[in-house]
């Protein structure tokens, strides 16, 4: 015989299927850091262009610059909530791109097999092993900086991270027998895949584009830092942490501390969210199977 | 038992025609995988509203028999013949003549469909393909046959794996009949079913049979499945056809050993198992 204990079963009941207390927090975060970047025009205190030597390197906490201002006196708030847009921004274009890259090369490889797999999985094993930023950097190196080269580049170094997600589920979910039924009713190969499979890919789709976004974010920031990505006047935060260095030697940290906290907690939240969706889709998998 | 009105139906069917043509014919179907020949010369026909029975033990071949015909495996040789043309190609178009005329029932009727969409929108789907209509003619279609299968429209708004086996059978059966096909291709249709559901499922398929003069190539290892289901039958071993006739005939008095061997291999109150190893015995003398 054995005794349950109802308070103790439902708790454990619910253990298995409850999200854990951060990803709200996560998500809010990024809701708001989207928010930030959106209404940056109307919620922002200053323009983030805005010089006045008079104001320049000012602590967090002075009365109208909440977070102080950096080395030429424009408002690090300000500055740190318009940087929001460019750094969302750019990791999107990526994601967008090498989602579709990596949708179109796992399905195709998937579903054609042989020699077209052969091909399409060991050239994104090549991508695949080359580092994302440098490759992005030798693009930058022959198309001089700005945005557009280094988000292309990274897309196609993120291909692979996709692809490979999507081509072994797009490999487990056609080898289901409803595939073969649809076969025998007469559809066609491209009806199959695009009605059939890749819904049933895109959950994975999601979460895996989730954690490159994040590795994308880094990325960006890195080669804004390294002064091979956004140009002035625009800024992101990469950009801002890059121009905060003289006064971080000067022991006036703040200009850059700040961009280098929303770098982190973003990526530290899309980061959660990705693992969560991945785990979430993980389970549902299994329950239905 | 259903015999009778099964052949008049498919009289009925074909009345008009000079001579009554098969609606489907095998010549010659050989398969190989690698050196495995896993269907080696078999040649059948079928007449319109027959039902004819594909009997053997595990590996004898049936159910690759049976994805030739679909389509879903290319025989190394030989053809199979629908409606009087041979089915040749994988074109587009020889595909979705294939398809209108021949429809195949899986075992397992949880997999064969997409478990993301509703009963009723995965039978609308081949239907839109190869009936195009309005989508309340496609709905009230798709109604009508729900009820012709013994399935509510309730049943139809479900996802397949809120359905028992037998209903996801009766959808599948619904969802294959859409398609309006002359032969409906069963590989262990009702194995995967508790005896109660098969004895339904098999009720529904003979009225279906008598109702529409379809044919049925109804592969099964069951031979009490395929005595009840079917007018004539095949038996296969390695491949080939060992014995051939009316079910009825072949399971009271088999001529094959094989055929002697499967009868004596069903446990029954009868069940002499000495004689199960002397008729093997005497089949592996062949
Ligand atoms: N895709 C394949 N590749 C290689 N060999 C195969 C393949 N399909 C079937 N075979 C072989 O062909 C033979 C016949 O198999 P088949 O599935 O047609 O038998 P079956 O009569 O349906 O058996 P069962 O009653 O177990 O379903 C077997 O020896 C099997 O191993
Ligand atoms: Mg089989």
């Amino acid at each position: 015989m054995t005794l349950t204990i109802p308070a103790l079963r439902a708790r454990s009941a619910r253990r298995g299927r409850r999200r854990p207390l951060i990803v709200p927090f996560a998500a809010g975060f990024l809701l708001l850091v989207a928010v930030a970047g959106l209404l940056a025009p109307v919620l922002a205190p200053h323009s983030p262009d805005a010089t006045s030597l008079l104001d320049s390197l000012l602590p967090p906490g002075t009365e109208g610059h909440w977070l102080g201002t950096d080395s030429t006196g424009r408002d690090v708030l300000s500055r740190v909530m318009y940087g929001a847009r460019l750094s969302l921004l750019a990791p999107l274009g990526v994601v967008l791109l090498s989602g579709v890259l990596g949708i179109a090369l796992g399905l195709l490889a998937a579903r054609a097999g042989g020699w077209a797999d052969a091909v399409v999985s060991r050239g994104m094993d090549i991508v695949f092993a080359f580092p994302s930023l440098l490759l992005a950097m030798l693009v930058v190196a022959v198309s001089g900086p700005g945005l557009t080269a280094p988000i292309c580049a990274l897309a196609v170094s993120y291909t692979p991270f996709v692809g490979r997600v999507v081509r072994s589920v797009a490999i487990q979910e056609g080898a289901r027998p409803y595939m073969e039924s649809y076969r025998v009713m007469g559809f066609g190969e491209l009806w199959v895949t695009l009605r059939h499979l890749l819904p049933n890919v895109m959950p994975v789709l999601i979460a895996q584009s989730t954690l490159a976004f994040g590795y994308a974010l880094v990325d960006l920031a890195a080669l804004s830092y390294l002064g091979l990505g956004v140009r002035p006047p625009d800024a992101d935060w990469g950009s801002m942490i890059s121009q905060a260095r003289s006064a971080i030697l000067q022991g006036e940290p703040w200009s850059g501390l700040l961009p280098g906290l929303a770098v982190l907690l973003t990526v530290v939240s899309v980061n959660v969210l990705g693992e969560h969706l991945g785990g979430s889709i993980g389970r549902k998998q299994s329950e239905g199977a | 038992m259903s015999t009778g009105d099964a052949m008049s139906t498919g009289d009925a069917m074909s009345t008009g025609d000079a001579v009554k043509a098969p609606v489907l014919s095998a010549t010659s179907l050989v398969k190989r995988f690698g050196h495995v020949t896993a269907v080696d010369d078999v040649s059948f026909e079928l007449m319109p509203g027959a039902s004819l029975g594909i009997v053997g033990e595990s590996g004898s071949g049936k159910t690759t028999t049976a994805r030739i015909l679909a389509g879903l495996e290319q025989p190394t040789s030989g053809t199979v013949t629908l409606d009087g043309r041979a089915v040749e190609g994988h074109s587009r178009r020889a595909r979705l003549r294939q398809a209108r005329r021949l429809q195949m029932i899986f075992q397992d009727p949880y997999g064969s469909f997409d478990p993301r969409q509703t009963i009723a929108q995965s039978i609308a789907e081949p239907m839109r393909l190869h009936a195009p209509g309005s989508r309340k003619e496609h709905r009230a279609r798709v109604d009508e046959l729900l009820d012709q299968v013994g399935l509510s429209s309730r049943a139809g708004q479900s996802l397949p794996r809120d359905l028992s086996g037998g209903q996801r059978q009766r959808a599948a059966i619904a969802r294959a009949l859409g398609v309006a096909p002359r032969v409906l291709v069963l590989d262990e249709a009702v194995a995967a079913l508790d005896v109660s559901i098969q004895a339904q499922i098999l009720t529904l398929l003979d009225d279906l049979r008598r109702d529409t003069g379809i044919s049925y190539v109804f592969v099964s290892h069951d031979l009490a499945v395929v005595r009840y289901i079917t007018d004539t039958a095949i038996v296969m071993r390695h491949g080939r056809i060992v014995e051939r006739g009316e079910t009825e005939q072949i399971l009271r008095s088999p001529r094959h050993p094989y055929t002697r061997l499967l009868l004596d291999s069903i446990p029954s109150p009868g069940w002499d198992l000495d004689r199960v190893a002397r008729d093997r015995r005497a089949l592996d003398l062949l």
